[in-house]
């Protein structure tokens, strides 16, 4: 990273959120609030390509390790943005909570994310704000619950078929 | 219907498009601006198939999801006006059959097989991006012996050639060059022939495997490589008189389904639609992994982000493979095919009945998996349809806690509305076939 700013001997920063190392790949950890902001700076800086969004729950393995100051919840969004020019990666990890599982949409940035967000809403039941067409496209659209949520017990869903005699 | 405690009554409403009557003209703006990049009154100055087409000029059709030249089960919402395609929806999820969920269930040892599954026509290329996530996770991305490591780029780019080859058998079918479909299959073939003498299956193989490769190669495979190599030149300058050079073909396919590389990008699209509009993003070559640093091949370019430019990317990148398998030839070394650490590999089936700790090794592999320490990775390749990336979540247990695939269908495929926008619907065929996408893979 070449702009990293205020970056104290234990904590690297990048744009004011954690920044770690992850097997070589560059994570930054930036909260809710700082999401979107974070995202067109980078956007600015030359990631002009969102690869990959998709979350993560996190329920039966809370203890993971984070950087100081971010607390761990149930619920993670992974970004992966690549930069073209610079040959470079980045990835963004935000914290979810169960309590309120919206965060805002990057649809606006690129638009490419409007199908994987949905994924993730439909696999997960995050919530996208300010995206335009936020319905389920992987599973039935009358289907119940999130399929990859952890409490979602693989196994014992009767199959659901639409408009079909029960 | 059991109640998780998360498992709550959802009905989000339909996934079909909606009719111009029920959304309102900013809504559709914004969908074209954001991806045009351009503000909503700015998309309002372009006129075309904005909110300015009464309701009574248009028609919604299904196209799909079982029609043949979609490829699988993909269903496409065409709003027309006449036979102006105005808005597209791809509507997805037929085949999907829980993959993600079932790869959280699966062992590393197992994971390849489920993960080969997905796109059904590179499966060596999933195989790959999984294993070495696995491995960087475990890592010993930098130990894998290098018989194994050329190995893998043999047959990474075998299989590039075989799917491309299916891209031309199946793009000639949908236009109407029949013959090309036999072609393309046959020419197939003789690689699926040489896949099944070397993992003994033609198609979802689990040959590349977290530590290196299932088996060696099989005797009398450089000659078998080489008959393929040889056939294939001809075969390909036969494709140029049959297709290429047609003008027929080329009125079919030029200024169809065209694609900025500012809207490319914006949607997040790799592989040969980015390049057909001229960036040139290999992650072979920008981002190289196994060792394609050492390799001399080309990333071929279009320049009008059409149609026949992703046909004529595909083409010549199987000219490229070719390139890259003879450097693979000359230098393919000789020695070990799997990583000799006994906490990955399974043990030689010889040493189980000598040595007690490989019996152990044997049976822990087999029954729990081996422990792969806590952490997260994303790592990404060069498949034929574009960038194929694995991200895997480890809680230090045997299986992946989660294990995600970023496929390059399922981010293609939500470049068609803006490839179809304003075309002719007979001219849909055309896009879809060029996007190549492999429907297993879209929905997992």
């Amino acid at each position: 990273m070449s702009d990293q700013e205020g970056a104290t001997e234990a904590q690297p920063m990048l744009h004011g959120c954690p920044l770690t190392d992850s097997h070589g790949q560059a994570v930054v950890h930036p909260s809710r609030a700082q999401y979107v902001a974070l995202l067109k700076k980078l956007l600015d800086s030359g990631y002009a390509m969102c690869s990959d969004l998709t979350a993560v729950d996190f329920l039966t393995h809370p203890g993971r390790s984070l950087p100081d100051g971010i607390v761990a919840e149930r619920f993670e969004i992974v970004v992966n943005l690549t930069a073209i020019a610079a040959r470079d990666r980045i990835r963004l990890r935000v914290q979810v909570p169960e309590s309120d599982t919206t965060i805002a949409s990057l649809f606006d940035l690129w638009p490419g994310t409007e199908a994987m967000e949905r994924e993730v809403f439909d696999m997960f039941g995050i919530s996208f704000d300010g995206h335009p067409d936020l319905t389920r496209i992987l599973m039935p659209e009358d289907w119940d619950g999130h399929p990859l949520r952890k409490d979602y017990e693989i196994g014992r869903i009767p199959v659901q078929f639409k408009g079909a005699h029960s | 219907m059991t109640s998780g405690q998360n498992i709550f009554k959802t009905n989000e409403g339909a996934q079909e498009m909606r009719a111009r009557s029920e959304i309102s003209a900013k809504e559709i703006l914004r969908e074209v601006g954001s991806v045009l990049r351009m503000s909503e009154a700015e998309v309002a100055n372009l006129g075309q198939s904005s909110g300015d087409s009464d309701e009574d000029q248009t028609m919604i059709i299904n196209m799909g999801p079982q029609h043949p030249s979609t490829h699988g089960v993909l269903r496409l919402m065409l709003e027309l006006q006449g036979e102006t395609v105005l808005r597209c929806k791809p509507i997805i999820g037929y085949l999907h059959t829980g993959m993600e969920k079932t790869g959280e269930d699966l062992t590393y040892m197992q994971g390849g097989t489920n993960v080969t599954r997905m796109d059904y026509l590179s499966p060596l290329n999933n195989e790959l991006v999984f294993s070495m996530a696995v491995e960087k996770l475990l890592g010993i991305e930098n130990d894998i012996p290098q018989r194994a490591v050329w190995m893998r780029m043999l047959l990474s780019e075998l299989n590039r050639m075989s799917s491309h080859l299916l891209f031309l058998a199946s793009n000639g079918m949908d236009l109407g060059a029949v013959s090309m479909m036999l072609y393309g299959w046959r020419e197939r073939e003789e690689v699926l022939r040489f896949f099944q003498k070397v993992t003994g299956l033609r198609m979802n193989h689990n040959f590349i495997r977290p530590g290196g490769v299932a088996a060696d190669l099989p005797a009398g495979w450089r000659s078998d490589v080489l008959e393929i190599l040889e056939m294939l030149p001809g075969r390909l300058a036969e494709y140029d008189i049959l297709m290429t050079d047609q003008p027929i073909w080329r009125e079919r396919l030029q200024g169809v389904g065209v694609i900025t590389a500012d809207e490319a990008l914006a949607l997040g699209t790799s592989g040969p639609i980015l390049r057909s509009t001229g960036v040139a993003w290999d992650l072979r070559r920008d981002q190289p992994y196994l060792h394609y640093e050492k390799m001399e091949f080309d990333v071929i370019v279009g320049s009008y982000g059409d149609a026949f430019d992703r046909y004529a990317i595909r083409i010549n990148e199987i000219r490229e493979s070719m390139r890259i398998v003879y450097q693979v030839l000359d230098n393919m070394p000789k020695g070990d095919y799997r990583i000799q650490n006994k906490k990955v590999t399974p043990p030689p089936r010889a040493r189980i009945d000598e040595s007690m700790e490989a019996l152990i090794h044997h049976f822990k592999i087999f029954t729990e998996g081996f422990k792969v320490p806590e952490g997260e990775v994303y790592v990404a390749i060069e498949s034929p349809r574009g960038e194929i990336g694995c991200y895997i979540v480890s809680d230090g247990g045997p299986k992946p806690y989660r294990i995600h695939m970023r496929a390059p269908s399922f981010v293609n495929i939500q470049a068609l509305p803006h490839m179809m926008r304003g075309g002719l619907v007979a001219d849909a065929v055309a896009v879809i076939s060029s996007i190549d996408p492999v429907l297993g893979e879209v929905d997992r």
